[in-house]
């Protein structure tokens, strides 16, 4: 059961109220086990951001249960919940969120910062991170000046720096050109292969979900087809 | 999140919209320069009455009248038992004295008679002729009527030695004119007083200089001890000694270690008895309180000054949450708590009131300091001993403190919008 790294059973989620109320995920059962890699497709609208942040908890199923690494997400307060988010979650989304006049360095250790880590240990962690994506002679520059394909090495960057269970990744190549978006791919799909790290990728991308392990199709708010099922039923 | 850490990004993000920050920061800075200023001009002219009060006697006594208190609000009631007219004639030069009724012998020994009263001199008054100096110019001399229980505000030498020889407290503006060198050269200087009697003969009487007096707003002419005063009024009246003697205000001595309740006690007891009594704080209270007064209005100008600029910071904080949406949604996604991106923000308004009220209260010190030292050589010289713009650490300190709590007051407003901020609604703001 601990290899279960993420256990959603029958999770759904509705916005807005009265005649603008749309149910934007419905009755979805996912079970992701650690080490896998999986891609969550669909058409525009699909849910599946939405998907992705419920199961990266960072906002709440209306029905269902979700257990994270067999841990009950509802028995969790706010604290815990902030805390299991920054040690076991990395984050990846398509436009890169770095913080504009700041460092490469401190863009990458702010999971670290947050989780109280000294800032000795946090620079040297940063830089660890950097080189493994070949950025290290970057560390001081300032975010805003790299190129597309540099900025989201320096997303992967941090999102691995607090060395998580599972990276989260919306639409990770959505903004660069095919080549630097190649790089992209296999950089993270390494980190899965390599480490161990669970990666959740949500992707328009035939090609890089061709490249998963697993394929969950999304279709207005249901999942159509989980590649994984097919293969127990097969 | 580390408290320091904290720290640190809060103080980083102020320098991140420079131009927005420097608006706000001069809008403060408006303000703590203002309210340095008036609070410095309140702490100098306070300063300057405080030592006049202590120019004006010795917080041990009571000058007592035989009215009811000045300050008491309206006319007195007409009485026949305790009520006699009233010449008209103000009393000799003390303010809050007025116009009184004689005191008498009786009086004396009734005043002296309440518990806790040590000692009761009537005040008697000497009209001097001239003071002068080894055949030097005849000056004109008025001897204070009180200067016997009052502690003057010295250049040089010391106050009266009330159990010794004639003595004599000089003002400052006599050293010149009489000969002497400088205040220094003056104390223990020997100086011939003359006197004209009721008879209209002239006397001399010499008398020693024991100390050199700031000129005082409050307390004007020559100190004389009560060894001096005796001589001067035994010399006045010619040997007629009258038989009934009348004195418009006494003085009496009361135990210092009293405590300040019983010091009222004594005071409304002495009151009862048909008496004006008044310390010498009381008689200040009520020039205190219209310098009070003016600081006051002064001060609420400053702080609507500061009130606006509290507004800039809501301003432009809220503008910096808006911008950040996005960085915050991150920040929260990641992991931190409502209460650190509260801590985030009400830190950055406090740094922001940090810069503003630094800097408005270093210059405000700077250009004061200039400012008061340029005055008192200049249009204030006539008032020696008064420095019109005093900076007291403490107060400084405590503007400092009042400026960076409006701002995190203000801070509060956008801090809250940004912890409240939801992470996804902010990843998907554009
Ligand atoms: N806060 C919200 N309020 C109302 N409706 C929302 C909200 N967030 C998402 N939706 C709706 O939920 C549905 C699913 O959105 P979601 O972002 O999950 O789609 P998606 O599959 O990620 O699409 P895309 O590929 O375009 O990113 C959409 O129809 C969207 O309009
Ligand atoms: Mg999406």
């Amino acid at each position: 059961m601990t290899d279960l790294v993420i256990d959603a059973q029958g999770i759904g989620k509705t916005y807005g109220k009265g005649s603008a109320r749309f149910t934007a995920l419905a009755d979805v059962t996912v079970q992701i086990r650690r080490g896998e890699c999986v891609a969550i497709v669909g058409k525009s609208g699909s849910g599946k951001s939405t998907l992705m942040h419920l199961l990266a908890l960072l906002d709440q199923p209306d029905t269902g249960t979700l257990a994270i690494e067999g841990v009950d997400t509802r028995a969790l307060n706010a604290r815990r919940t902030s805390e299991l988010r920054n040690r076991t979650f990395g984050f990846v989304f398509q436009q890169f969120f770095l913080t504009p006049g700041t460092s490469v360095l401190d863009n990458v250790t702010l999971p670290l910062e947050i989780a109280g880590v000294a800032p000795r240990v946090r620079r040297e962690r940063g830089r660890a991170a950097l080189a493994q994506l070949e950025l290290d002679d970057k560390a001081g520059s300032n975010a805003t000046d790299l190129s597309g394909g540099q900025k989201q090495r320096v997303v992967i960057a941090r999102a691995l720096v607090s060395e998580p269970s599972v990276i989260f990744a919306d639409e990770p190549t959505g903004n660069l050109d095919t080549a630097t978006g190649a790089v992209v791919e296999e950089t993270l799909l390494r980190l899965n292969r390599e480490q161990g790290i669970t990666l959740i990728v949500v992707t328009h991308d035939e090609d890089l979900a061709a490249r998963c392990d697993r394929q969950i199709v999304l279709r207005d708010g249901r999942i159509v087809s989980d590649s994984a099922r097919e293969e127990v039923a097969a | 999140m580390r408290a320091a850490d904290v720290v640190t990004k809060a103080v980083r993000n102020t320098y991140r919209s420079k131009l927005r920050t420097t608006l706000t920061v001069l809008a403060l800075f408006v303000g703590a320069f203002t309210l340095t200023l008036t609070t410095a001009v309140g702490a100098g002219v306070t300063d300057y009455v405080t030592k006049q009060v202590a120019s004006l006697g010795a917080d041990d006594v009571f000058i007592v009248t035989r009215t009811a208190e000045t300050t008491t609000d309206g006319p007195a009631e007409y009485d026949p038992e305790t009520s006699s007219a009233s010449t008209g004639t103000t009393g000799p030069g003390l303010p809050g004295t007025g116009a009184s009724d004689p005191i008498t012998e009786a009086d004396l020994d009734e005043i002296a008679s309440f518990d806790g009263i040590l000692s009761v001199d009537p005040v008697q008054t000497a009209a001097v002729d001239f003071v002068q100096y080894d055949d030097g110019t005849k000056l004109e001399l008025t001897i204070s009527p009180t200067s016997s229980v009052t502690n003057a505000d010295l250049v040089a030498g010391e106050q009266l030695d009330e159990g010794g020889d004639p003595q004599l407290v000089l003002p400052a503006d006599y050293v010149d004119p009489l000969g002497f060198g400088s205040a220094e050269d003056a104390v223990g200087s020997t100086v011939s007083i003359g006197i004209t009697d009721v008879l209209g003969e002239q006397h001399t009487v010499e008398a020693t200089i024991a100390g050199v007096s700031q000129e005082s707003l409050l307390n004007s002419g020559a100190g004389a001890n009560t060894a001096l005063v005796d001589e001067l009024v035994e010399v006045q009246s010619a040997g007629i000694d009258s038989d009934d003697p009348r004195y418009a205000i006494a003085v009496a001595r009361f135990d210092t270690s009293l405590s300040s309740d019983e010091v009222a006690a004594l005071k409304a007891e002495i009151i009862d008895a048909g008496f004006g009594a008044q310390t010498i704080q009381d008689q200040l209270g009520v020039i205190k309180t219209v310098i009070d007064g003016i600081i006051g209005v002064l001060n609420a100008f400053a702080v609507i000054a500061l009130i606006a600029a509290a507004f800039g910071i809501v301003n432009t904080l809220l503008m910096s949450v808006q911008e950040r949406t996005r960085e915050i949604g991150l920040m929260k996604a990641m992991g931190m708590r409502g209460r650190t991106v509260f801590a985030l923000f009400s830190l950055e308004a406090v740094a922001i009131g940090f810069l503003g009220s630094a800097l408005g209260v270093g210059v405000a010190a700077l250009l004061g300091t200039a400012l008061s030292g340029a005055l008192s050589a200049g249009p204030l010289a006539a008032l020696p001993g008064l420095t019109i713009l005093l900076f007291e650490p403490a107060s400084i300190l405590g503007i400092m403190l009042l400026i960076m709590a409006i701002a995190f007051l203000a801070g509060t407003l956008p801090a809250r919008r940004a912890a409240a901020k939801n992470p996804i609604d902010s990843l998907r703001y554009e």
